[in-house]
């Protein structure tokens, strides 16, 4: 494998947007979606041939130098490339999701007149996202970082029209940024500790540190500032159920799939910082949990088909995070593909239902739609018990291995989990009842106009539902006979972390009856749920209430999502902006007062200046000139 | 001698301007515009950084006092004489949509203001670099105060006491200096740097250089003339302004103040420090509820020029190395920013957000240009504002963990109100006030894609101008460490 090869993977897609960019709007839509698809396909190719290389040349980390980016006094930050078991993960997730979802949207935004800019910024959007897993510094990856934030803002507000939708993408620009800021301190302290950002010096340096070190703890919190924000975490995840005015695609690609992971590969890219930094670590697993199960209650009482996946969405990373609390980084990355391969099918999912229904969203007005949406109804299944965690599909293998290391570490955290799971089946089997199954309750025009969608968005949607049924296969615990193939084959990457902290990486002690009980039990929540949910939804045919309807208090607070924006806003928006106006108005004023004050208080105390004060500009010019020439003049019959 | 042709050349094409009448006037400043670039250009490509002060003259001014007409070139002037040089021109095409009375003038001005301006980035004689100082005011106040807004004489009156109240300070301490050199006394800049001058009067000059540039800059308390003359001022006199001039402020305190006062620098470093920071956030703030675009982007490069001066103080690498790349990318996105909003305002005849929407619905290529600019201006990666900010905000932080934090806002509230702009004119409903607006003409795009160019060219491979800036750079912050 070439580097010169290595370097088209993110420059594909660069080109790609580029020529669509640019050609917009004379490119036709056909070319533009061949354009734009070709691009990532040809992308995700690559991948699997470096992939191949990799494996074949005995698995040896690989780093590709382009040129030196910024050289200032003893820092270099060079722009380069690192190819390792975790940027190949990546890779293969990011481009290979990422064709099946520019496929799909070749069918999905087929009408819409932005058709061209919406495959220019998913293009661009890879192209950050590959750097961002390509970059070997930790620089590199903020110009990912960042990059994503932008095609997120630029696509969340794609319809720009609407100005909730122009806010929602504001926000989350914003709210990402102050993660980014987290993450810039992060920078700032690693380059003051080890004077470099590339990561093998930077973690080459690590080992030297004893656990529990103050300024590791340091940087890894810092960095997890980053990460709360991009992964959508407490308190950064506001903005990401507002990204769902995006469209669809987007948010199976960038809220779903893709970008909201980019804190789990930042922590696992500095498993060495992080399992140098415990009490780090406990704050991660901590966030993660109540994320998990935050999000998940939020979940129950959404009526808006995308809302919930966004909250489950939200949920499922704070399981992630929960892992990498208890050090399974592993795990964590497993249930990052798997989560890839379920989630972006229940987008697109709902994406096939909302094309069908001509835009509507909310469940209420849905309902029996499996007989009219058949491939949608049955891909949208698969995807439901994959993420409710019913073996063997591919969420149950992710899950439970979270849990399971979560249960060693710490026993509360490990219910914790239990209890979202036990929400995650409720909510997702309540979706797919409301929305597939019962009688129709939306209009007659949309009943009329229901139609199963175009083969270009059905098939991204019957390989995706192969690899959530399949897909935990990769990670099969031993307990069950199995051979983690993911988990042997990212070992490398704790070479260091092993080292530096031996005794966190002891085996696991949990006998395999042990490991049968806890699977036991999430599999039992996850059944209960489902259960519960079909003898409501299906059995009764209950329908939530509109929302004209009085609910109780407790109901209420959930429905509302907590009023966390209205306490955001109360607490930060409404007094940046009063103190906004004061300044201007008051600040402002008394500043030049006072300025204005100590000028005349010195003008009077020093003759030579008083003289200027004399108002008239013709004044000041004549005496500055005189001054000039006068001293000129002095000098010279000296 | 390429110095004294890259000061007299804009000189030359002023009076021509002046005098090539009203219709032909425009077209001599822009090929008086773009001949000096084009000098300034041969000159760059002949410069070796690793030589030090180079293409320099020396002509005997006042011959027995050591007072002479000196100047060339270092890597810290070459960088500010290219962004002089480059913009220039840019100011010049970008007021042709304009119908300005007396145009010539008008561009004559301009090219006047050139000439000062590279004089002070060349000068190596303090004197002579004062006496560039005060005279590139000139032009820049009869551009303001003649073909500016309707407050417009109040508001230049304010900027030019200010100015010159400033400039007093400096002109005591650069006669006080001269008279502490040995022997027959001599006002060059690099003497300057050999005495030996008590902590005391260290501060006392560290004060009297920092209130003089901190005027020019501006830098909190000192920046109530601004955001009023900004707003006041035709577009090309704004531009002039914020692009070029302000930055007379920041090599002002990297020639002078650094390395003249080090110890100074050491008592007094952290209180300007703390001052920058506070406007960084201070200036941010304000802008956030500002709905006249000018104002607004009038406080955001009040709060980003804080952010340099805060790199400066730091005198560390990153924070010097940072301030000048920063100085580059923020002339170009302000001037961008600024010929946007005239371009907005000059269609729609408002510059009140409120009033402004959905602009974008039918201006594709304004849009892009517009966000590329803004993208600069909030420091994305990958364009200009990043390597700045990045360099210059680590510096900060290294200086001290809490102020860097604290300085870091900018990257929050930079967005918040850029975002904010760039939604209401840009995007939402469209206004009645923006009926029938026109996507740019070629005369604007020339104008716009310059500028786009180098807001990528400097994000994407800082290190031509980083380079060049560094062994002047480390010479400098050799001084200040002895």
């Amino acid at each position: 494998m070439s580097a010169s090869l290595l370097i088209l993977i993110p420059l594909l897609p660069l080109i790609g947007f580029l020529i669509n960019g640019i050609g917009f709007p004379n490119i036709p839509k056909s070319a533009v979606g061949i354009i734009g698809t070709l691009a990532v396909v040809a992308s995700f190719v690559l991948s699997v041939m470096t992939f191949n290389a990799f494996v074949a040349s005995g698995s040896e980390t690989l780093i590709v130098p382009l040129f030196d980016w910024i050289t200032v006094g003893e820092l270099n930050i060079p722009f380069s490339f690192q190819i390792d078991q975790l940027s190949l993960l990546m890779l293969m997730i990011i481009t290979g999701v990422g064709s099946l979802i520019h496929i799909y949207s070749i069918g999905y935004m087929h009408h819409d007149t932005g058709f061209g800019k919406f495959f220019a910024y998913l293009n661009l959007f890879l192209f950050f996202m590959l750097l961002l897993v390509l970059g070997s510094n930790y620089v590199i990856m903020f110009i990912g970082w960042e990059g994503v934030g932008l095609c997120s803002y630029l696509l969340i507000g794609f319809w720009n029209k609407n100005t909730n939708y122009n806010d929602a993408a504001r926000k989350a620009f914003i709210m990402n940024r102050i993660g980014d800021l987290g993450f810039l301190l992060g920078i700032f302290t690693i380059i003051a500790t080890f004077g470099s950002v590339e990561y093998s010096e930077v973690f080459s340096k690590a080992t030297a540190f004893s656990v529990g070190d103050p300024v590791i703890i340091t940087i890894t919190l810092f960095l997890f500032i980053g990460a709360m924000g991009k992964s959508a975490q407490i308190p950064l995840y506001t903005w990401l159920p507002d990204a769902m005015a995006g469209p669809t695609p987007v948010s199976a690609l960038i809220h779903a799939a893709t970008m909201v992971t980019a804190g789990i590969y930042m922590v696992i890219r500095s498993n060495i910082l992080y399992s140098l930094a415990p009490s780090t670590l406990e704050i991660v697993g901590v966030i993660g949990g109540a994320t998990a199960l935050f999000a998940a209650s939020i979940g129950l009482l959404q009526n808006d088909i995308k809302k919930v996946l966004a909250y489950s969405t939200v949920s499922q990373l704070g399981y992630m995070f929960m892992g990498l609390g208890a050090m399974a980084y592993s795990a964590s990355m497993f249930h990052v593909i798997t989560h890839a391969f379920f989630k972006a099918l229940l987008f697109l999912g709902a994406g096939s239902v909302i094309h069908a229904m001509s835009d509507e969203q909310d469940i209420r007005h849905m309902g029996g739609l499996r007989k009219k949406l058949p491939v949608t109804f049955l891909t949208f299944l698969i995807a439901t018990i994959a993420i409710s965690g019913i073996p063997p599909f591919a969420g149950f293998f992710s899950k439970d291995e979270i849990l399971a290391h979560v249960f060693e570490h710490n026993k509360l955290l490990w219910a914790i989990g239990v209890l979202g799971s036990l929400m995650t089946s409720f909510y997702m089997f309540r979706l797919l009842f409301l929305t597939f199954f019962g009688t129709f309750r939306g209009t007659h025009e949309q009943e009329h106009h229901l139609h199963e969608s175009p083969a270009s968005m059905t098939v991204p949607l019957i390989i995706l539902a192969v690899l959530s049924a399949v897909g935990g296969f990769i990670g099969v615990p031993a307990a069950l006979h199995g051979s983690h193939y993911l988990a042997e084959f990212m070992s490398p990457l704790y070479e260091g972390a092993r080292q530096a902290n031996p005794e966190a990486f002891m085996p696991t002690e949990l006998s395999h009856t042990e490991e049968y009980i806890l699977m036991g039990i999430s599999v039992a929540a996850a059944l209960i749920s489902a259960i519960a949910a079909y003898v409501m939804y299906v059995q009764r045919g209950a329908v939530p209430a509109l929302d004209s309807h009085e609910k109780s208090g407790l109901e209420r607070l959930v429905y509302n999502k907590y009023y966390v924006d209205e306490l955001y806003n109360a607490v930060f928006v409404k007094p940046v902006k009063t103190l906004s106006n004061i300044l201007y108005s008051f600040g402002e004023f008394f500043i030049d007062l006072i300025v204005n004050g100590a000028a005349r208080l010195v003008g009077f105390l020093s003759g030579l200046l008083r003289k200027t004060q004399t108002g008239s500009t013709g004044d000041y010019v004549f005496a500055m000139v005189l001054g000039i020439a006068l001293i000129l003049f002095w000098k010279l019959l000296l | 001698m390429l110095t004294l042709l890259l000061i007299l050349l804009p000189v030359i094409a002023a009076v021509i301007t002046l005098f090539s009448g009203e219709r032909l006037a425009k077209t001599v400043a822009l090929i008086g515009g773009l001949t000096t670039l084009g000098l300034a250009v041969m000159t760059w490509l002949q410069f070796d950084p690793a030589a030090g002060t180079q293409f320099g003259f020396k002509y005997a001014w006042v011959s027995s006092g050591g007072i002479s007409f000196a100047a060339g070139l270092d890597g810290i002037s070459l960088v500010l004489v290219l962004l002089t040089t480059f913009l220039t021109p840019l100011i010049v095409l970008s007021a042709f949509k304009h119908d300005y009375k007396k145009p010539a003038s008008f561009y004559a001005l301009i090219l006047f203001m050139e000439a000062a301006l590279i004089g002070v980035f060349t000068a190596t004689d303090a004197f002579l670099f004062y006496l560039f100082f005060e005279a590139a005011l000139i032009p820049v106040y009869f551009l303001a105060a003649i073909w500016g807004g309707e407050n417009r004489i109040k508001v230049t009156f304010k900027f030019f006491i200010y100015t010159i109240f400033g400039s007093l300070f400096m002109m005591v301490a650069l006669v006080y200096l001269y008279y502490q050199t040995p022997g027959t006394h001599t006002s060059e800049i690099t003497a300057f740097y050999q005495l030996q001058l008590s902590p005391q009067t260290q501060g006392f000059i560290f004060w009297a250089f920092f209130i003089a540039f901190a005027i020019k800059m501006p830098l909190f308390p000192f920046h109530t003339w601004q955001p009023d003359t900004y707003t006041e001022s035709p577009t090309a006199a704004t531009m002039l302004l914020s692009g070029i001039m302000l930055k007379m402020g920041v090599y002002g305190l990297i020639r002078f103040l650094l390395p003249i006062v080090p110890q100074g620098m050491e008592s007094w470093g952290m209180m300007a420090m703390i001052l920058s920071v506070i406007g960084i956030i201070y200036g941010s703030i304000i802008a956030i509820q500002q709905s006249d675009m000018k104002r607004l982007i009038a406080y955001s490069s009040f709060a980003h020029v804080g952010l340099m001066a805060a790199g400066v103080f730091s005198y560390s690498v990153n924070g010097l190395q940072g301030a000048l790349i920063q100085m580059l990318a923020h002339g170009i996105n302000v001037i961008g920013l600024f010929f946007i909003i005239d371009i907005i305002y000059s269609r729609t005849k408002t510059r009140f957000l409120d009033q402004l929407g959905g602009i974008s619905q039918s201006t594709p290529h304004l849009s892009i240009y517009f966000m590329i600019l803004l993208l600069g201006s909030v420091a994305l990666p990958l364009t200009n504002g990043f390597v700045g900010e990045f360099l210059l905000l680590s510096s900060v932080f290294h200086y001290d963990g809490w102020l860097g934090a604290i300085a870091g806002l900018t990257i929050i509230l930079g967005s918040v109100y850029m975002l904010r702009l760039f939604q209401k004119s840009m995007f939402g409903p469209r206004s009645k006030w923006v009926e029938g607006f026109q996507d740019l003409t070629a005369s604007e795009s020339a104008v716009l894609l310059p500028l786009v160019i180098m807001v990528f060219w400097i994000g994407i491979y800082p290190n031509t101008f980083l380079k060049l800036t560094e062994p002047a750079v480390s010479q400098l912050l050799q001084l200040v460490n002895n």
